[in-house]
C-alpha cells in the first residue's frame, strides 16, 4: 500500500517512533511536543510525558501551543511547580528521554538557543536556554528533532547553549554528566546518530525518496554516512490518520493557528 | 497583613524606579494588568526578572520601563520572537537592555534560594555551555564533603514581586491552582508582593495542600477580573491566543507598537477601560 505524506510527517513519525512505551519524556515545546504526543497517541500508551512548567504524565487532547497551556494541567497526572520539576524530576535522575529542538546543532550534537552572531552585538537575538541545558546535561538520553538545512545543522555554532558531546570522543564522559546525551537526530531527511567512538553525527537512515546528495548539500559540514545506513520506514497508515487527526483537532481549538512550530 | 487596594494605589506604594522587580506566572496567570499600569505610571529603570519574559515584557521594554533584565526564556510562546526585546538587545531601541542570561533551571533555583534567604543557589547544571562565559555571575562551587563541583548562581531578592491568583479572601489570603511555575517562590524571595485576582471571596475554601499565600505574607492584593488576559486563568477564562498572534505584527514596528501602547494603555485609566477598548476596536485593529 502506498500513500502520499509530507517530509514534515515523516520527520514527525520517525521521532515519535523513536519514544519507547513507559519511557518518562521531558518535552520541549513545538516539534517534540508533536512527536512526543504523537507517540502517546500510537505505539506508546505509557509514556510519562513531563513539561517544564509542572504537568507531569500530560495527557494532552490537542497539542498546546505554549509550554504551559491549561490542557497540560488537566491531564496531568500531578501537577508541581516549576522548581520541583527542574530539581526533584530532572535533576533527581528521574527523566529517561529529552526532547529537543534547535535552531543550530553542530556534528557533535551540541545545540544554540541563544544567538546568530556575536553575544554581543547579536545579528539575531533568539529566545535563549530555557531549560534545554540541564535536559541535555540530566536526562538520561537525548532526542532532537531539527528541520535539515545549512542554515540549522552548521559546521561551527554561533553559541553553544546546551552540549551534545562537545569536541566528541570522551570530551562528554569527561565532564561527568549524569546522562548519556543525544541518541538520535530526526530530520525531515534522514536521522543521524553519534558515532559510537567519534561521537560524530553520521546518517544512519534516509528518509524514502531523499539523495544522499540533497543531505550533503543541505547540511553545513562535510556529513558521513554510515556503512549500514539505510531506508527509513516509511509512515504507516495509522501513524499518518492519528498524526492528522490530532493538527485538525488542534487547528479547531486553537482557531486558525497551524501548531507546527 | 495584606491590603485590599486598588491596583493603581498598589503599584504606585510598592514599585519604585530603579527597584528589582519579578512579574512571574509561567504562560499562565501572567500579570498583565499589573504590567500595563506600570507601563501607564511611566517606572524608570527597572531591573526585570522573568523565567519566560513574554508579551508583558516585551511591552514593559518597547515602554521604556527597563534597563535590565534577567531571564531564561524570552519569547512568543507558540509564534515566534519578542520584536521590542530583541529591537532593545539588538539595536538599543528604545534604550540599551542589559541582560542577565540564565537557564530554566537556574532561575528556578535562585527563586528557591531567595525564598529561603540564601545567597546563592546549587544545582547541577551550565557543564559544557558557553552562558557562564557570557554572565560572570554563573560560578561553580565545590561539595565541602565530596569535591564535586556544582554550579553556583545568585539567589533572585525582587524589591517587589507581582503575581496574578485565582482568588483572595477578605484577609488576603491568596489561592492560586493549575500551573504554579515559581509564584509562590517569587513572592517569599520578594521584600514587597503585590497580588492581583480574579475574584475577591469570602472564604477560600481549599483543600489541604492548596497552593495558598497566607495574606500576611502579601503587601497588597487588588481585585482585577480577567487580570491575566491575554494569557489565561485556569477554572476562569482560556488563553487568547489571537493576540498572541496579533502581537507578533504589532510589535514589530516601532511606530505600530508605540501607537498601540498610546491607544490602549496610556488612552486608558483602568484595565477594565482596556478591556472595554480592546473588546470595541481590538479586534478590528488586529485585523487590519
Amino acid at each position: 500500500m502506498s500513500q502520499t505524506y509530507s517530509s514534515d510527517e515523516m520527520m514527525t513519525v520517525t521521532a515519535a517512533r523513536m519514544l519507547r512505551n513507559g519511557a518518562v519524556c521531558f518535552v520541549g515545546i513545538g516539534l517534540p511536543s508533536t512527536a512526543a504526543n504523537l507517540a502517546r497517541l500510537t505505539h506508546a500508551p505509557d509514556a510519562v510525558l513531563v513539561y517544564e512548567s509542572g504537568p507531569i504524565g500530560a495527557k494532552p487532547p490537542v497539542l498546546p501551543l505554549s509550554i504551559g497551556d491549561g490542557n497540560l494541567a488537566e491531564t496531568a497526572d500531578t501537577v508541581v511547580s516549576t522548581p520541583e520539576i527542574f530539581r526533584y524530576w530532572l535533576q533527581g535522575g528521574r527523566v529517561d528521554v529529552g526532547f529537543l529542538g534547535a535552531a543550530q546543532l553542530d556534528r557533535f550534537a551540541n545545540i544554540n538557543t541563544t544567538v546568530i552572531g556575536s553575544y554581543v552585538r547579536p545579528k539575531v537575538r533568539l529566545p535563549g536556554a530555557g531549560g534545554a541545558p540541564e535536559i541535555s546535561s540530566s536526562a538520561k538520553e537525548v532526542l532532537i528533532i531539527v528541520k535539515h538545512s545549512q542554515r540549522t545543522l552548521v559546521s561551527k555554532l554561533d553559541f553553544v547553549t546546551s552540549v551534545g558531546f562537545l569536541t566528541g570522543g570522551d570530551a562528554r564522559e569527561k565532564l561527568g554528566l549524569p546522562g548519556k546525551g543525544p541518541v538520535a537526530v530526526i530530520t525531515d531527511l534522514c536521522i543521524l546518530r553519534p558515532h559510537p567512538e567519534s561521537r560524530e553525527l553520521e546518517v544512519v537512515r534516509i528518509h524514502p525518496g531523499v539523495s544522499q546528495a540533497k543531505i550533503a548539500e543541505s547540511t553545513g559540514w562535510e556529513v558521513r554516512f554510515s556503512e549500514e545506513c539505510g531506508e527509513t520506514e516509511p509512515p504507516g497508515s495509522t501513524e499518518l490518520e492519528v498524526l492528522r487527526d490530532l493538527k485538525v483537532r488542534t487547528a479547531a481549538a486553537h482557531g486558525v493557528w497551524g501548531a507546527e512550530t | 497583613m495584606a491590603q485590599w487596594t486598588s491596583l493603581s494605589e498598589a503599584i504606585a506604594a510598592n514599585v519604585r524606579d530603579g527597584d528589582t522587580v519579578a512579574l512571574e506566572g509561567f504562560t499562565h496567570l501572567i500579570p498583565f494588568a499589573a504590567g500595563h499600569e506600570i507601563i501607564r505610571q511611566r517606572k524608570r529603570n527597572l531591573s526585570l526578572v522573568r523565567m519566560t519574559p513574554d508579551l508583558i515584557y516585551d511591552q514593559l521594554i518597547g515602554a521604556g520601563c527597563a534597563k535590565k533584565l534577567t531571564f531564561s526564556w524570552g519569547g512568543n510562546p507558540g509564534v515566534g520572537s519578542l520584536h521590542r526585546f530583541r529591537d532593545a538587545v539588538e539595536n538599543g531601541w528604545p534604550a540599551p537592555l542589559e541582560i542577565e542570561e540564565r537557564s530554566h533551571s537556574d532561575l528556578a533555583n535562585a527563586y528557591v534560594a531567595g525564598a529561603a534567604n540564601l545567597p546563592f543557589a546549587v544545582f547541577r547544571g551550565y557543564a559544557g555551555s558557553d552562558l557562564a562565559q557570557v554572565n560572570d555571575r554563573i560560578r561553580t562551587v565545590a561539595c565541602p564533603f565530596t569535591g564535586e563541583s556544582f554550579a553556583a548562581t545568585p539567589s533572585v531578592r525582587p524589591d517587589v514581586t507581582v503575581i496574578h491568583a485565582q482568588r483572595a479572601d477578605s484577609k488576603g489570603n491568596v489561592l492560586l491552582w493549575g500551573i504554579l511555575g515559581v509564584q509562590k517562590e517569587a513572592v517569599l524571595a520578594a521584600k514587597r508582593a503585590v497580588v492581583t485576582v480574579e475574584q475577591r471571596v469570602h472564604s477560600l475554601d481549599a483543600p489541604p495542600n492548596a497552593c495558598i499565600l497566607p495574606g500576611w505574607v502579601v503587601t497588597a492584593v487588588c481585585e482585577v477580573p480577567r487580570g491575566a488576559t491575554p494569557s489565561y486563568a485556569h477554572g476562569y477564562y482560556e488563553r487568547d491566543n489571537a493576540f498572541y498572534r496579533a502581537w507578533d505584527r504589532i510589535s514589530r514596528d516601532r511606530e505600530l507598537f508605540t501607537a498601540w501602547v498610546k491607544q490602549n494603555i496610556f488612552g486608558t485609566e483602568t484595565f477594565d477601560d482596556y478591556l472595554s477598548l480592546q473588546r470595541d476596536t481590538g479586534a478590528q485593529a488586529v485585523a487590519s
